[in-house]
């Protein structure tokens, strides 16, 4: 299977900077949009947006490092994300996280040494009465139980 | 004739199914040759009960609920001949959970359609705005000001002082901002509104335009909300069409402009002027105040910022409910909140109702007690930073001034039930590490002191020193709430307090002596 981002292509990164430079406050923009469009925010990405908008490296670096949506490297095939917060702990999410955890084999935050599955924590999909909840490569999915994640996490993985 | 059903696209409904109950009932309409027509709505906020299913009839919708995509055939048949069935719950109105409840902010949440102009106005929509632009700025501010009403994001600070403060500051430029970055976990009313019924939010964000001056206005919605962004998204372009944003609105002097930015999942940027940093393409960094937004926010313009409730709840006073609005409530909180119950619990839900109604009837009475059957031990009331309620304050109202008397806060209305399998040591100790992982790291009590936090519980938790250390935690906790800038260090101190207070015997410690009922 491909993927379905597009591999890094300074041209392309710079067309994307270049479209959303006009706003007003476009840094976070255009992560966003590098991001969607190469499933990461490539490091030659950072000076190329400073230049843009007339910022220092330094700046463009550390907004880029202070979210936690933006990543420095592609994630694995398939993202699942598992809500830790306080609605989904009460409804037993602790021991559902603990079990896709045992399933793929890494610790939240991680990705598969296969590549197919990344593995993160999330805090609070706003899906809090229909907990516990997760979300598999942008599809949302609630009232989790033992068999439901084990039936999300053997998707992730095919 | 065609059969008009309504199904939810609410990110709540479809996480457990409701588009393939959609998908299905299309299928088999087709295979019995029954015209249908299925329109996505939001939720009515009845979770339990999703994926609830309306169909049109002569009496009112008729819902149907929980439906699942195996029952979706048999339920479309019970539709057409009118027939029982045994997830049939009658007429949607006249359900008691939803009954009960004062829909002012929700009245047309999960009836109307979140993409079309026509339905919104067809359900009043727009009224509110339609009077604003003949009243002008002075009487919107009077309204607004008389309608008691106070943010909803949580500060519970009054609307009507805020507005006029950015009326009464001059500038070239004015910023109109809704904070839709609602990270606390056990709410969800503010993706329910924009996924349910985002006309009202546009329409609350245009009003405050008109009052104060402003021609720009952003909603800063989580990236966790997807939903919400695609539906926000769709409706400032519906509004734009048909002249409700942008240039000369509704035919008048006055221009709008609306523009959706999506957060990038740091909790802190719910914080307004973090939120505003974010805004502004920086990190969301807390900013000291004064000044205040409203002196000099977005770009250092005046800005009103509010929460996505406050926003939506202005239509209904400004379409002449100003005093209707204020006669519900108790004391200084006027109006209703839509409250948020949540967690382990057998009904969660949006369940909007004036202020006053006490703990223990939401989680008792409407909500049903947990899910699981097993006695309600702990509830923690206004998200992460919110206090945690044992059963002996259940008495406790809801109102912003009734939960800070017992060393709580209503925040953004969300109530998380916990069963009495919580470990309440764990939850102080998660209370810490959240605000280590979320800190943005501009004080040191709330960079250093969540870290800290972690460690000692960590201590406690393994019986090492418990006396000493529960003294060290309660000295940090101190630190953190009068040395913090701004609301995450400040109040991350209420679930861990609380916790230490009302349970100490899952601390280690001897339980505490047992208290006169207040």
């Amino acid at each position: 299977m491909t993927s379905i981002y597009e591999p890094w292509d300074a041209a392309r990164g710079a067309e994307i900077i270049a479209q959303h430079t006009p706003l007003e406050g476009a840094t976070l923009v255009i992560l966003h949009a590098l991001q969607e469009a190469f499933g990461y925010v490539p490091e030659p990405a950072i000076p190329m947006i400073a230049s843009a908008l007339n910022l220092s490296r330094a700046e463009v670096h550390g907004v880029f490092t202070f979210y936690h949506d933006f990543r420095r490297e592609p994630a694995g095939r398939h993202v699942l994300k598992l809500c830790r917060a306080e609605a989904c702990q009460a409804a037993g999410g602790d021991a559902l996280a603990a079990r896709a955890e045992a399933k793929l084999g890494i610790a939240l935050g991680n990705t598969t040494a296969d590549e197919r599955v990344t593995l993160e924590p999330i805090y609070c999909l706003g899906l809090c009465a229909t907990a516990p909840s997760a979300m598999l490569d942008g599809r949302v999915v609630g009232r989790l139980n033992e068999a439901r994640i084990d039936a999300l996490v053997a998707e992730a993985q095919r | 004739m065609t059969l008009r059903i309504f199904v939810s696209r609410d990110a709540g409904a479809v996480a457990v199914g409701a588009d393939e109950v959609a998908l299905v009932l299309g299928l088999a309409a087709h295979k019995r040759g029954t015209e249908i027509e299925i329109i996505r709505t939001g939720s009515r906020g009845l979770y339990w009960l999703e994926p609830m299913i309306e169909v049109a009839t002569p009496q009112g919708r008729v819902a149907f609920g929980p439906v699942t995509e195996f029952d979706a055939s048999s339920v479309l048949d019970a539709m057409i001949s009118g027939g029982a069935h045994p997830l049939r719950l009658g007429v949607a109105d006249e359900i008691p959970w939803l009954k009960r409840q004062t829909r002012l902010t929700f009245a047309r949440c999960g009836v109307v359609d979140p993409r079309s102009v026509a339905d919104y106005r067809a359900h009043d929509g727009y009224k509110g705005l339609e009077r604003a632009l003949t009243l002008g700025p002075d009487a919107i501010l009077a309204d607004v000001t008389t309608s008691g009403l106070r943010g909803r994001g949580g500060a519970g600070f009054p609307t009507g002082i805020k507005w006029k403060t950015v009326a009464q500051t001059r500038a070239e430029r004015k910023y109109i901002v809704c904070n839709a970055d609602e990270g606390d976990s056990g709410t969800f009313a503010d993706r329910m509104i924009m996924e349910g019924d985002p006309f009202v939010v546009i329409e609350g964000m245009t009003i405050a335009a008109i009052a104060v001056g402003a021609t720009k206005g952003y909603i800063y919605i989580r990236s966790e909300y997807p939903h919400a962004v695609e539906a926000m998204n769709a409706a400032i372009s519906a509004a734009k069409r048909a002249g409700y944003l942008g240039a000369r609105i509704g035919g008048s002097g006055h221009s709008f402009d609306l523009e959706v930015r999506v957060g990038a999942g740091a909790y802190v940027c719910g914080e307004e002027t973090s939120l505003l940093e974010s805004l502004e393409g920086r990190r969301g960094i807390v900013r000291a105040k004064p000044p205040l937004p409203a002196h000099k926010g977005l770009f250092g313009k005046p800005t009103v910022i509010n929460n996505v409730l406050s926003f939506a709840a202005i239509p209904f006073i400004l379409a002449g409910g100003a005093k209707a609005y204020a006669d519900f409530g108790m004391g200084r909180s006027r109006g209703t909140m839509p409250i948020q119950l949540a967690g382990n619990i057998k009904y969660g839900g949006l369940f909007e109702a004036a202020f006053g109604i006490t703990l223990g009837e939401l989680v008792d009475d409407v909500g049903g007690g947990t899910l699981t059957g097993r006695p309600v031990r702990a509830v923690q009331v206004g998200g992460p930073l919110g206090a945690y309620f044992p059963r002996a304050l259940f008495d406790t109202p809801f109102d912003y001034e009734a939960f800070a008397a017992r060393d709580g806060l209503i925040g953004h209305g969300g109530i998380v039930v916990f069963d009495d399998s919580v470990d309440m040591s764990k939850q102080a100790r998660f209370a810490m590490e959240f605000c280590a992982i979320e800190s943005c790291g501009k004080c040191t009590p709330c960079r250093i002191g969540s870290t800290r936090g972690v460690e000692t519980i960590d201590k406690i938790r393994a019986g090492d020193r418990v006396p000493e250390n529960i003294a060290v935690i309660e000295d940090l906790c101190n630190t953190m709430k009068f040395g913090s800038l701004c609301a995450l260090g400040g109040f991350t101190p209420y679930p861990v307090m609380s916790a230490l207070k009302h349970f100490r015997e899952d601390f280690g410690a001897a339980p505490p002596r047992l208290q006169a009922a207040e």
